[in-house]
């Protein structure tokens, strides 16, 4: 078993988590992709349109921001890596690139996909209208109703949305109505899957994708600062891609802590959390072994966030063994703690983050840092999507909106 | 010998397996369905475990899976129902369904109660065989549980032939790549049929997926050891009242 945590082994292990555990049906295209992966995304040709369409599409590399009055109110050095800014308005978006050429590659003609707050959603609808390749995308008919900007947007680039109606109607049967809906079309299909989750080699496909963030990261601190390593990087979790790629090329330098904030929704003991590495049990989920939250006889538990991107009850086989091993720092943040951050964010950075993306931010207020710490905050998505729930946010409490922020 | 094999040399054509899902349509008429099987002709008995992620599975045995799940049907029940089920039940019980609910119960304990209430095989499509290999080969054999592949008509010679190798019981012959309860036709897939058999694999093999009444079944069973029939069954138990009754006459539309 590999002792790394940057990359899984050949059978897509990250010390005990990972692994494929797929039904046959699946197993000539998850190997067909496990054989190929590699070999197509390092070929010369594919870095080239790969490199090209980062720049003059998505708009990287994105920026690093300093945040001044963010790092005056907490007395320390902050800065913003602004994921907000990419097309589509998330780091969704790195993923679905690298995937639709990947698919090209493979002669695939049809794309599927899962989505929770429909910004994965949105990234394949985008990707797939710009290559002129068919495109469906699964999402939780509870989710459709609480994200419905993104479902129009969706329509707008030619997608079908298909409402899973199955279990508990969010992430988790949107991910498994798209499983089921490869099986029966198989042969030219594409899966698109929107985090570093599912069967290997998923997990390691979306995170050298998404590692274009930490990659920029470094070089961006480096003419900063002069140095390339912040003292933390921090990320939300919810499957883990930001995460994932936030970390990626920090992780084999054991000086930069890596934070990785998941959604406690109401509150980790409360029975309404997304916190999987706080209430979860080794499982299998989606395709890989990692942790999961679920019942003692090993039914998966629906969770709950206020963040739809969040509200999953899995996490990416290499965050699990970052969790297990100690390598990564596991904190959570509630939906009212979120919430405040928004606004905080909002008010002193001029900045409307999406609800994932706050989670990290209110990472801050539990961490005890010092003046000399940098620390980085994967900013991975804006709030556009989110505007219903902050409107309703914002009723009657006047608190959220003062006026001036006096630090 | 095992009930299995014991079956197949009896029985070598025309062998029909039937699935239900415990716990459903009642909690507690698990044993009245198989029962009602076994008095009305069936052959095996498939017995699904529910889970609430059943990736392998359409709609109909999804929703049967989630009616059992509210009923309070979970491993360690469905063990204590079928306690006593050699006193009434002769034919081979297989059970199915998903490794997760296995792990927490803990997969080497399942194994064992598996094995003393007179379960005869396990199908758990979310095994792949290098897992299978590395992790749990050693446990079933210990316990002798036969473990039972899926092959589709995708899967290569090479990996049927290690199916046979490594599996025990039977060969489940997915019918075509889809998830349970799709009507595709069984008739086209003769030709996959024919180059299963031409294989000569020292198991049997069952067609599963799409059969539903006896064109099917036969269509099935041209080329092969027998058939199993799933979402069919459930959806004919969940139109109805009287599980013996349902049950005779589906059974006797299947053999005609
Ligand atoms: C802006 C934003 N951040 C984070 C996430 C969570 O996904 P991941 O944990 O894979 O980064 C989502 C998912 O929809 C999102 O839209």
């Amino acid at each position: 078993m590999t002792t790394s945590h940057k990359e899984p082994t050949e059978q897509g292990y990250y010390g005990k988590f990972g692994g494929a555990f797929i039904p046959e049906m699946l197993y000539p295209n998850v190997e067909e992709l496990r054989q190929q992966y590699l070999e197509i995304m390092y070929e010369p040709s594919f870095q080239k349109e790969f490199q090209q369409l980062l720049k003059d599409y998505v708009g990287r590399p994105t920026p690093l921001f300093y945040a001044e009055r963010l790092s005056k109110k907490y007395n320390t050095t902050i800065y913003l890596k602004r994921e907000d800014l990419c097309h589509t308005g998330a780091h969704k978006i790195n993923n679905t690139i690298g995937q639709i050429l990947v698919a090209q590659r493979l002669g695939k003609n049809k794309i599927i996909a899962e989505t929770g707050a429909g910004q994965h959603g949105v990234a394949t609808a985008t990707v797939c209208a710009l290559k002129g390749i068919e495109c469906v995308v699964y999402m939780g008919e509870k989710d459709i109703e609480r994200q419905a900007p993104n479902v129009a947007r969706m329509k707008m680039l030619g997608a079908t949305v298909v409402p899973a109606k199955s279990g508990s109607k969010t992430l988790k049967d949107a991910t498994n109505e798209a499983i089921r809906a490869w099986i029966n079309e198989p042969k030219d299909t594409h899966y698109i899957i929107g985090s570093v989750v599912g069967p290997h080699p998923y997990p390691d496909m979306v995170a050298r994708f998404q590692s274009v963030i930490s990659e920029e990261m470094r070089a961006q601190l480096k003419e900063k600062t002069g140095s390339e390593l912040p003292t933390h990087v921090i990320a939300c979790v919810g499957g883990g891609s930001n995460a994932a790629g936030a970390f990626y090329h920090f992780i084999d330098e054991p000086s930069v802590k890596l934070i990785a904030v998941e959604a406690a929704g109401h509150g980790i003991n409360s029975g309404m959390s997304a916190a999987t590495t706080q209430l979860g049990r080794l499982g299998i989920l989606h395709g890989s072994k990692s942790l999961v939250m679920q019942t003692a006889d090993g039914q998966v538990i629906e969770p709950h966030s206020i963040s739809a991107g969040l509200d999953y009850p899995g996490i990416g086989p290499m965050h699990a063994h970052l969790f297990d091993s100690g390598r990564g720092e596991f904190l959570s943040a509630t939906d009212d703690d979120a919430m405040e951050a928004v606004f905080e964010c909002c008010q002193l950075e001029g900045i409307i983050p999406a609800l994932e993306s706050a989670h990290a931010i209110a990472a801050l207020k539990q961490m005890d840092l010092k003046q000399t710490d940098k620390i980085i905050i994967c900013l991975s998505g804006r709030g556009d999507k989110d505007l219903a729930t902050y409107m309703h946010a914002m009723e009657g409490k006047d608190e959220l909106t003062q006026k001036s922020r006096p630090l | 010998m095992s009930r299995i094999k014991d079956l197949f040399n009896k029985k070598n054509s025309n062998v029909l397996n039937v699935y239900c899902t415990a716990g459903f349509p009642h909690l507690c008429s698990t044993l009245e369905v198989m029962n009602a099987l076994q008095e009305s002709g069936a052959d095996i008995i498939e017995l699904g475990m529910p889970y609430s992620d059943p990736l392998a599975d359409g709609e109909v045995i999804q929703a049967s899976s989630g009616v059992a799940i509210a009923n309070g049907m979970t491993i360690e029940v469905l063990f204590e129902q079928l306690k006593a089920m050699r006193n009434e039940i002769q034919i081979p019980v297989i059970l199915m369904g998903y490794l997760n609910p296995i792990l927490q119960y803990g997969f080497e304990r399942f194994c064992k109660r598996a094995k003393e209430v007179g379960i005869d095989g396990l199908i758990l499509p979310d095994i792949p065989m290098f897992e299978f290999e590395t992790e749990y080969n050693e446990i079933l054999s210990h316990y002798e549980v036969d473990f039972i592949f899926l092959v589709t008509p995708e899967t290569s010679e090479e990996r049927i032939r290690k199916a046979d190798k490594l599996g025990s019981g039977f060969i489940y012959a997915v019918s075509s790549s889809s998830t349970t309860g799709k009507n595709k036709s069984i008739t086209e897939q003769q030709p996959y049929f024919e180059r299963l058999k031409s294989l000569q694999l020292r198991n049997p093999v069952l067609v599963g997926f799409g059969i539903k009444d006896k064109a099917t079944f036969e269509a099935a069973c041209t080329n092969t050891n027998g058939a199993i029939i799933g979402t069919a069954y459930i959806k004919a138990l969940e139109n109805g009242q009287d599980i013996s009754s349902i049950t005779k006459a589906f059974i006797n539309g299947v053999k005609g």
